[in-house]
């Protein structure tokens, strides 16, 4: 599927990569907010340079906070409506498969993925959740009776507006193995491994 | 100078820390507390006080999911919030 390769976070420089997975984790400790402090990091410049240009960046978790802290996605993660951290399997329903995250998706698949965090609940007002649900910028939706935190709209994950920038709260990288009871999170990575061959064969249109 | 930011959930924003602290106080004997909302209070020294609505907008609070208010120590008004963000929506 091609190579992993670490960026500290004092990096300025992403080494010309095909894709940014911005992990999980609690950068800073999530004090002040989750995500507020980490936005700051050096490596972020070059993060959203590559967004920029149009190259797929993907934030799982606490990097989902911090795409939204950085402004490269719309809304916030709230606290959790149960104030508990929360650890167990959701079911994703794909909401939109016309993205580099999901290409490998067919459009209301089931997904089985873990969610694992206690600031998960997306929020964005009213007016810009039309906004974003009228450009087919929710991509991922907790199934019915599935929203693990009170996330407005039962929203999971979401894209910006050219669609190569999503986050999701769930853990995709903790689903890539029937061992531990789905492999449903490898479509994620096929859908952007699939994405960067794509562009290795293509000019970038953007 | 000294400041005191004041940040707190914006109204209509479920805040589920003030619904805990408000359903645990019957419990302890207190009645009729409600509408209770949990904030933070920032304390610092600022060289330029001038900057200190610049640097809530970027850090301290996230406009679209908080209120701040800035607190100068000594100020003539009666240490009256100086700033508050204009109300979104």
């Amino acid at each position: 599927m091609g190579e992993a390769r670490l960026v500290w976070h004092e990096d300025t420089e992403l080494g010309g990569v095909d894709v940014v997975v911005v992990p999980g984790g609690f950068s800073y400790g999530d004090y002040l907010r989750a995500g507020a402090i980490a936005r700051f990091a050096p490596a972020m410049e070059a993060v959203a340079r590559h967004a920029a240009a149009g190259r797929p960046v993907l934030g799982i978790c606490n990097g989902f906070q911090v795409l939204c802290e950085a402004g490269l996605l719309p809304g916030a993660l709230l606290p959790n409506d149960s104030l508990r951290f929360v650890c167990r399997q959701v079911e994703l329903e794909v909401e939109s498969t016309a993205t580099p995250f999901t290409s490998e998706c067919r459009s209301g698949e089931r997904l089985s993925i873990p969610v694992k965090h206690e600031s998960g609940r997306y929020f964005a007002p009213p007016e810009q959740l039309d906004q974003i649900e009228a450009r087919g910028g929710v991509v991922l939706r907790y199934g019915p009776g599935q929203n693990p935190n009170g996330s407005v709209r039962d929203i999971a994950g979401v894209v910006n507006e050219h669609r190569n920038v999503m986050g999701l709260m769930p853990h995709p990288e903790h689903a890539v193995d029937p061992l531990t009871g789905s492999d449903d999170g490898l479509r994620i990575f096929t859908s952007l491994a699939a994405s960067a061959a794509r562009r290795d064969r293509e000019p970038l249109n953007i | 100078m000294k400041a005191k930011i004041l940040i707190r959930p914006k109204r209509g924003i479920l805040d589920p820390q003030g619904k805990a602290i408000e359903r645990a106080l019957p419990a302890l004997g207190f009645e009729g507390v409600s509408e209770v909302r949990v904030g933070r209070l920032v304390e610092l020294e600022a060289a330029e006080p001038d900057r200190l609505a610049e640097l809530c907008e970027k850090l301290l609070a996230n406009p679209l999911i908080e209120d701040y208010e800035i607190e100068l120590d000594g100020d003539p008004t009666g240490g009256e919030a100086l700033q508050t963000p204009p109300s979104e929506s």
